[in-house]
């Protein structure tokens, strides 16, 4: 038996360590470890709830405008203002979080996974030179290749063509992960951490001078995506084609949904969205319902004490930072005590399997083009693929919201902050689900739980020992070589972690 | 254009922080990240960045050999996002086998100047709100409690917009470290943060006028929506984001002093304006 600790897993969001036990070249056991607590949860308490949007946002510079939406909509839910939000917010909060979502799929793709697949020292054999990666080439060959070297060893297959258009786009994909971000900060102001998302809708009524700035910069993404992201992915997949059969994790997957495209219909189920929810189980392709009230987070191998354990609105955040058998500062939440996968290969399938037209086209098309079925999907190449897919989807929808903008109209309501109250905000983040749950005393937060993509991916073992997603998806993975544990970090970064959110 | 020129070596360290830093730099316009990756900052001079966790291509101890590399060279420039946690001894973060608490303070020990990115790792920002369960610090805390004198600069802001950053860091490059004139009282560069957002704000007529904002999408002046513009230097109205493209205020909302030592707590609420006791306490500080 060999011990293996990855420690720091990079090019993923915050602090990550992987353990794990091989014997025979084989996964036996994997422990995921989040190794930075902050405490925001607890934080919270005894501010004004208003204060939610800009504070929650400070969990993740990755997610942001997720975590807004989440809080403004707990916010909207605790004022009981949900039907009163003006159109122009619901779009405007919709095209915040969309334009957060192309930049982070495109940065998880280029920036933080491309390097598991290109080897660098595959272009320096280059010798025509592509002039787009002219300037890397140059800067490969006349230094020690930092940040980009050392790699792994391993099995680097794309050979020098594909490797060189995949960085090429590598250099590309920073312009447009950044024109994102502008479409974001058009109706935010700023990003990371926009100031445009507000209990009621948001701040900024949209006008022609806006409105035009976001339409060019969405169809330039556009072609990105459809061009060049869509065929990357898609290339890559089928070169490492058994990655398909690769990192499976659980088989039970959960999504709230997201993207409102009508106004609050009563319930969060009865709303109608985007990206739709659901819950896909062991039993194979039917999609239930999310009962909200069935989520736990459990604290079993977790650094905090026993009031840290249960439904989200009723636990406290209490650190224990000696507590026996704890490995992680990452809670386990459970769906009916099971874990559950989140992410773009959840909701992508959720959303096919429900009928969603545009998922159920995109996917089908993309699959097809890679040559998959739908329960290849829980993998690591099924993960990056639904990412994808994901962002084309959403690219496409966002075209019809900027549509429907109306100039110079309101798009936040006004209220009143209650007494006492209290809300739940759910919304779809790049990296799955996400939930805040907020209650209100004397007009100050009592107390304020998050529920975070990564909480669910990277948990820890549960009550019942249980692995969560991503150590299961990591236990009976082969290992070619101990020393360059290439697979396992292929299959950790498939998930996109995001340990700031997750830990919070 | 090729590095030729002198590179100058630097390690980005990650303590108690969300990424945000990093991702801000990453929008910056010009120069991009590819041209702070692969060409000159300025002629004659460029960065050479070694370890970063978000970026690099190497990972666990392949990463950190180069961290301890770079270490052993004494001529490297150290960024650090994220404020220190200094409970239970520092177990609120790790890195491999060492607390970030500890990481911190060797690299710092052996580097030529620390430039402190972001309101976390510039003052203990979000990261050491109330009730800072982990106790958090800013870096110069740190290092001053561990008696290591290597200098610092900050470049505070949930995030800082990326200009902020790289003109400090290239003032650092061409120049050298800045003297105690050209930094104001709280380590950041006059240059810089030299102005109140509420002296350079586009709104400061509606001030004098008497125009204010009651709601959120009003024109006018913010102040009575708790703007925290008049206790916060930052270039936000000079500059901008995103190449101009908008910043908060222009977005009808109110500032929330993210650059300022206060962050968060002595700028919350908020949405609620300082009393008379507050704002002139504030104006205490920013002497």
């Amino acid at each position: 038996m060999k011990q293996v600790s990855i420690d720091p897993i990079t090019r993923i969001e915050g602090h990550l360590k992987i353990e794990l036990d091989i014997d025979s070249g084989l996964v036996k056991s994997a422990q995921s470890s989040g190794t930075l607590f902050r405490g925001l949860e607890e934080m919270l308490r005894g501010r004004d709830p208003r204060d939610a949007q800009r504070i929650t946002q400070r969990v993740c510079g990755v997610c942001p405008a997720a975590h807004a939406i989440a809080s403004a909509q707990a916010l909207d839910d605790t004022f009981g203002i949900q039907r009163k939000i003006p159109p122009n917010g619901r779009l405007e909060r919709n095209l915040m979080l969309g334009g957060n979502f192309i930049h982070s799929h495109v940065l998880h793709f280029y920036h933080l996974s491309a390097l598991d697949y290109l080897n660098p020292h595959d272009l320096e054999g280059l010798e025509l030179e592509d002039v787009k990666i002219r300037d890397l080439q140059s800067y490969l060959k006349s230094s020690d290749g930092a940040p980009f070297t050392p790699e792994y060893s391993g099995d680097y297959r794309l050979g020098n063509g594909i490797s060189a258009a995949l960085a090429g786009d590598y250099l590309e994909a920073l312009d447009v992960r950044k024109k994102a971000h502008q479409m974001v900060s058009i109706f935010g102001g700023k990003m990371p951490h926009n100031m445009g998302t507000v209990a009621g809708g948001t701040t900024r009524k949209p006008d022609i001078d806006s409105i035009t700035k976001f339409t060019s910069r969405l169809e330039e993404i556009k072609e990105f995506v459809e061009d060049r992201y869509i065929p990357g992915v898609i290339e890559v997949a089928r070169t490492y084609d058994d990655y398909f059969e690769m990192g499976k994790g659980v088989p039970n997957f959960i999504e709230y949904g997201g993207f409102y495209l009508k106004e609050f219909g009563g319930s969060h189920s009865s709303t109608s969205k985007g990206l739709k929810g659901g819950v896909v189980s062991e039993d194979g392709n039917s999609v239930r319902e999310v009962d909200l009230s069935r989520i736990t987070e459990v604290i079993e191998h977790s650094w905090y004490g026993d009031e840290a354990r249960g439904h989200p609105t009723e636990t406290k955040t209490t650190p224990a930072v000696n507590k026996e058998g704890g490995y992680s500062w990452v809670k386990a939440p459970r769906y009916k005590g099971k874990p559950h996968e989140v992410g773009p290969a959840a909701r992508m399938k959720i959303n096919y399997l429900k009928g969603n037209d545009l998922v159920e086209r995109e996917l089908g098309n993309a699959m097809k083009e890679a040559g998959v079925e739908l329960d290849q999907l829980n993998s690591v190449m099924g993960r990056h693929l639904c990412r994808a897919v994901e962002c084309k989807c959403i690219v496409s929808m966002m075209e019809g919201w900027v549509e429907k903008l109306e100039p110079g109209e309101p798009s936040c309501a006004n209220y009143e902050v209650p007494e006492e109250g209290k809300g739940v905000g759910l919304a779809s983040a790049p990296r799955g689900t996400l939930g805040h749950w907020i209650k209100i005393e004397n007009s100050r937060i009592s107390n304020y739980q998050l529920v975070v993509p990564t909480t669910w991916n990277a948990s820890p073992r549960d009550e019942q020992g249980t692995p969560g997603p991503m150590e299961q998806a990591l236990i009976g993975t082969e290992i070619d070589d101990p020393d360059n544990p290439l697979e396992a970090a292929r299959i950790v970064r498939s998930f996109d972690p995001c340990m700031a959110c997750a830990v919070h | 254009m090729t590095k030729k020129s002198e590179v100058h070596p630097v390690v980005w360290l990650q303590g108690a922080a969300c990424t945000g830093c990093t991702i801000s730099l990453m929008n910056s316009p010009y120069p991009k990240l590819k041209n702070l990756l692969l060409d000159e900052l300025v002629p004659g001079e460029s960065l050479g960045l070694k370890f970063m966790a978000t970026l690099m291509g190497g990972t666990g101890e392949l990463a950190l050999e180069v961290l301890e590399r770079t270490k052993s060279g004494k001529n490297f420039v150290l960024v650090v996002d994220g404020a220190v946690p200094t409970g239970e001894e520092g177990r609120f973060c790790t890195v491999g086998e060492e607390t970030f608490a500890d990481q911190v303070v060797r690299l710092a020990q052996a580097s030529i100047v620390v430039v402190n990115i972001g309101t976390c790792s510039s003052y203990g920002g979000i990261s050491s709100g109330h009730p800072n369960l982990t106790d958090c610090i800013s870096v110069s805390e740190q290092l001053n409690q561990r008696g290591i004198s290597t200098p610092t600069v900050n470049v505070p802001g949930c995030p800082p917009e990326p200009s902020w950053f790289v003109d400090t860091l290239a003032r650092i490059i061409i120049s050298g470290i800045p003297s105690d004139d050209e930094l104001d009282s709280v380590g950041r560069l006059k240059e810089v943060y030299g102005t109140l957002v509420h002296d350079s704000c586009p709104r400061r007529g509606d001030f004098t006028t008497g125009k204010y904002a009651r709601n959120i999408g009003d024109e006018g002046c913010l102040v009575e929506l708790g703007c925290k513009g008049p206790y916060t230097n930052s270039p936000c109205p000079d500059r901008g984001w995103h190449e101009g493209l908008n910043w908060p205020i222009k977005n009808n909302h109110p500032c929330i002093g993210c650059t300022e030592p206060g962050f968060p707590d002595l700028m919350s609420p908020f949405y609620e304006k300082f009393g008379m006791e507050e704002a002139e306490e504030m104006y205490r500080r920013l002497k």
